[in-house]
């Protein structure tokens, strides 16, 4: 629901990203590392990137999603596994007193950008 | 990791960020200053309409004046909550999220701007009634000590594993409405079993805001972390 906040921030964070010798460039994918806990919908996230990175160095760039699963450890006896359902006991000793190892991301992992051969294509 | 696609020459360049960074650097600094103060911060989070206001309206008339309590009240829009709640007696900051963009949740720096018209060293507790949401409130970490999420027995049994990441962050439930059990079909042992299925061992204190019924086990529970939070150094 809070997709266009996301969205921005992505903008914001990928454009302070972009190195001081290609501050003309453009961003062309945005490689993103979002958990299954992290209730990002990718659908409606791209919705919301499409309509605000207009006019930045990121219209048009693709956002790349790799979602990553919810993985967790027991505390109790080390048991690691991936939880498919909203189950959160140790399927060994019916513990439940886990560490979530992956799945609340919601990160940037890097960005791609265009390397520019010419300059002067005069576009837009 | 992706090879790199070359024929268009990009440039990959590494970044490494949480996207909600800002906000967690300002949730973290809401915090740094709530401990300061000795203030404890809870976060009180549901789908909209399972009673959080008349919850907080009565535990409020419980606490105060032994604890000196205030309220930060988000909602979409209007100031009837607020309202609700000032009738208390305790000061009450009504934050509409509509002029921050109509947000379905409170952020971080929503309630450091709402706490500066707070004084917090005249304070033991601090309420944040968030926006009724059972999704987007458990991305957004405000600075709080504890996050507790109501649900009600007029919802259905299985709103913990519809909303896990939600009832996985939070450090105790409270089910509401039980006065309304015997007119009801609704499945108690059941919606419990699932509070217990996504958070194993999280307290869920079984309450009628309305009657009174169960309040004094949550009661006692804020207590307990208020004081430990008065008591700790800081």
């Amino acid at each position: 629901m809070h997709e266009m906040g996301i969205a921005l921030q992505i903008i914001d964070i990928a454009t302070a990203s972009i190195p001081p010798g290609l501050r003309s460039a453009r961003v062309e994918r945005v490689n993103l590392q979002i958990g299954k806990l992290a209730a990002v919908v990718a659908d409606s996230l791209r919705f919301c990137f499409d309509i605000v990175s207009k006019d930045t160095a990121l219209a048009g760039a693709e956002l790349a999603i790799e979602e990553t699963p919810v993985v967790a450890r027991c505390k109790d006896c080390e048991a690691r596994w991936t939880i498919a359902e909203p189950v959160f006991t140790c399927p060994g000793c019916q513990g439940g007193a886990l560490e979530i190892l992956s799945g609340r991301e919601l990160d940037i992992v890097s960005i791609e950008i265009a390397q520019e051969e010419r300059h002067e294509t005069g576009r837009g | 990791m992706r090879p790199v696609e070359d024929k268009k020459a990009t440039r990959e360049i590494k970044v490494v960020t949480r996207v909600l960074a800002v906000n967690e650097r300002m949730a973290e600094q809401n915090r740094r200053r709530f401990a300061e103060k000795r203030v404890f911060v809870i976060n009180v989070m549901s789908s909209p309409g399972s009673g959080k206001t008349t919850i907080l309206q009565k535990t409020l008339e419980r606490l105060m004046p032994e604890v000196r309590a205030a309220v930060i009240v988000g909602d979409v829009a209007t100031t009837r909550d607020a309202d609700r709640l000032a009738v208390t007696g305790a000061p009450v900051v009504q934050v509409n999220t509509d002029a921050f963009g109509g947000d379905c949740h409170l952020a971080a720096h929503v309630i450091e701007k709402a706490s500066d018209s707070i004084d917090l060293d005249a304070l033991d507790l601090l309420i944040i009634e968030n926006v009724g949401n059972l999704v987007c409130p458990a991305e957004f970490d405000i600075g709080e000590d504890a996050r507790a999420v109501v649900l009600s027995v007029t919802e259905g049994e299985d709103k913990p594993v519809k909303y896990p990441t939600m009832f996985r962050l939070c450090d105790a439930a409270l089910l509401n409405k039980i006065d309304l059990l015997p007119h009801l079909d609704y499945d108690k042992a059941q919606a419990i079993d699932y509070i217990q299925q996504v958070h194993p061992g999280m307290p869920v204190f079984e309450i009628s805001a309305r009657s009174g019924e169960g309040l004094e086990g949550w009661i006692q529970w804020l207590k307990g972390k208020i004081r430990s939070k008065i008591n700790a150094e800081s």
